[in-house]
């Protein structure tokens, strides 16, 4: 049984090769000395959303920045599509297939929320700098399926009717779906998300929601929120960091019974107060039973 | 009358010289928030090979294309080689740097084409046109210089507006880091933008030589004024730069015409114009006044 079925069981692993699996292994990041993150491991599993919480300080931005290559880490491997990234540049991201959205908005203020789309769209243009300039066919097509691009982008997030105005005169949820529909435009296997609640209304938050559960028959998400009721909601798996260490992992269930989360959380400083009252809140009131 | 026309127009055609050199200031501001002193010997090292092909015997034309390729060849290296280093470090370093490089390439244009004064040519007349049997004030000359400057504006205005890579670029100005994250070459359109701030740099300074004379230190007096017409407009705001430069070759046009010793007194005017702009309206006539910090 065993020797036959070896075969078939590697052919599957190659099958269902990582497509869009992201493993972070043993990071460990130090600024001057100071360690931000210690042997931290997780891996965003194809078509899942990975939650990442824990109080501020706690290193969820570190490792967010480790991901897409604004921060190298002192060690520990980042492996994409079964590819270990040693050089990981920001400016590959979208090549490689992963988007991300800031702490935010991040919106150029010049530009049209629709050319602030294009720009998210930006791999997929074709035409060079030279037919650019020279105004050839090529690059008229290629600027049209660019603007089409953008626009349904824009259409998918509700936001197309803005797609004229200039981000500063739009209210900050508007400017936050943008944002969304920027990234979402390159069509990324990976969706990095950076507290993309922040600012919001409830009811824009459950939208918010809603719409992280839809795009992920299309890529894998890692999210960082402040908002527990939301992270419980949407995520699949979660990983939770304290003081640049990971304390705890596993579904949302599993996360909310384990003890040293609730400590972490209610140990921390009056800046957590909030956070830590959420947590209480979506555990359903377990300190009283 | 006729005068004030003839003043006026004058006026506008060195202001559409001042919009461009200003243009090229505005270009490299925003995209890498350098003041490219530099900006003025580059467009007279350019000015001097066009020179050297027309005294060859090449057309005008010829030499204008080549200056202006060469041009772009110039921003670009410049870029990558010595202003990369300096780029998101402390402003100083910046300024003295493209203040070193002024220097250089002025002594380098005398060593090379020698330091006299050598006179270049205009492609077309200057004498008025001729309408119903008296001469107006403009000329086949001035005519060209707007022209030439304006076609440039629009394929400017064209690129950054309805290609990608000018999307790109305008991008990478606006947010370095952003524009990264989202798979634009940054390094790349920095380059891309000296080239194109340079190529307008040369043009203005192929056409203020036009019909005059061109020695190393000829484009000296551009700096100041193209300086000046890019802070009317707020260092932030290509059109600003374009109004600014109109702005300020009316002002001194009328100057010049008007003031009694008025020629002597045309580089403190601009510098006057400077001054109370500075203290009426820091940020420019174009930019809102947070907009500039440095």
């Amino acid at each position: 049984m065993g020797p036959l079925a070896q075969p078939t069981g590697s052919q599957r692993t190659h099958d269902s090769a990582p497509t869009s699996r992201l493993e972070l292994t043993g990071i460990n990041v130090a600024f001057g000395g100071v360690l931000a993150l210690t042997d931290v491991s997780l891996v965003v599993e194809p078509g899942q959303v990975h939650g990442l919480i824990g109080p501020n300080g706690a290193g969820k931005t570190t490792l967010f920045n480790v991901a897409c290559g604004l921060v190298r880490p002192t060690s520990g491997r980042i492996v994409w599509r079964g590819e270990e990234m040693r050089r990981l540049r920001p400016s590959q991201l979208t090549k490689l297939g992963i988007s991300r959205t800031l702490q935010g908005v991040g919106l150029f203020p010049g530009m049209t929320v629709l050319e602030n789309v294009m720009v998210g769209a930006h791999r997929h243009g074709r035409a060079g700098f030279l037919s650019a300039l020279l105004a050839l066919p090529t690059s008229d097509k290629d600027e049209r399926l660019l603007r089409e691009r953008a626009m349904r982008a824009l259409t998918e997030l509700n936001a197309e009717k803005f797609a004229g105005r200039y981000p500063g005169s739009l209210p900050y949820p508007v400017q936050k779906r943008v944002a969304l529909a920027r990234a979402l435009v390159a069509e990324p296997d990976l969706l990095l998300l950076d507290e993309p609640a922040s600012g919001l209304a409830e009811d824009e938050m459950h939208e918010l929601g809603e719409l992280i559960r839809s795009v992920v028959s299309r890529m894998s998400v890692l999210l960082v929120e402040h908002h527990m009721d939301l992270v419980m909601r949407v995520c699949d798996q979660i990983t939770v960091l304290d003081s640049g260490k990971q304390i705890a992992a596993g579904t949302p269930e599993q996360v909310q019974n384990d003890p040293a989360v609730t400590e972490a959380y209610l140990g921390d400083a009056v800046d957590a107060e909030a956070d830590a009252a959420e947590l209480t809140h979506a555990e359903g009131g377990r300190t009283h039973g | 009358m006729d005068y004030f026309v003839n003043v006026t127009l004058t006026g506008l055609t060195q202001g559409m010289i001042y919009s461009a050199f200003a243009l090229a200031l505005v270009l490299i501001w925003r995209s890498t928030r350098i003041v490219n002193f530099a900006q003025g010997s580059m467009a007279a090292a350019t000015t001097f090979i066009a020179l050297a092909l027309i005294q060859a015997g090449q057309s005008y034309w010829v030499a204008l294309i080549v200056a202006l390729l060469s041009g772009f060849l110039l921003g670009a290296v410049v870029e990558r080689v010595i202003i990369r280093p300096v780029e998101g470090g402390p402003e100083l370093n910046a300024v003295i740097v493209t203040l070193g490089l002024f220097v250089a390439i002025q002594a380098l244009i005398a060593i090379v084409f020698g330091s006299s004064f050598q006179s270049f040519p205009t492609p077309f007349g200057v004498r008025g046109f001729e309408v119903g049997g008296s001469t107006i004030p403009l000329t086949p000359t001035s005519l060209y210089v707007i022209g030439s400057v304006l076609i440039t504006m629009a394929l400017l205005v064209a690129l950054f507006r309805f290609t990608r890579i000018g999307l790109a670029m305008r991008a990478s100005a606006f947010s370095q880091e952003v524009a990264r994250l989202l798979g634009v070459k940054v390094g790349g359109m920095l380059t891309l933008g000296w080239g194109l701030a340079a190529v307008v740099g040369s043009l203005s300074g192929l056409l203020i030589a036009g019909g005059g004379f061109v020695y190393p230190a000829y484009m000296d007096s551009l700096i100041v004024f193209g300086f000046v017409a890019a802070i009317i407009g707020g260092l932030d705001s290509p059109v600003g730069a374009i109004v600014g430069g109109l702005i300020l070759g009316l002002a001194l046009s009328y100057v010049n015409g008007y003031v009694e010793r008025g020629s002597a007194l045309v580089s403190v005017a601009a510098l006057v114009i400077l001054i109370v702009v500075l203290l009426v309206r820091p940020g420019g006539l174009f930019s809102s006044t947070t907009a500039r910090r440095a």
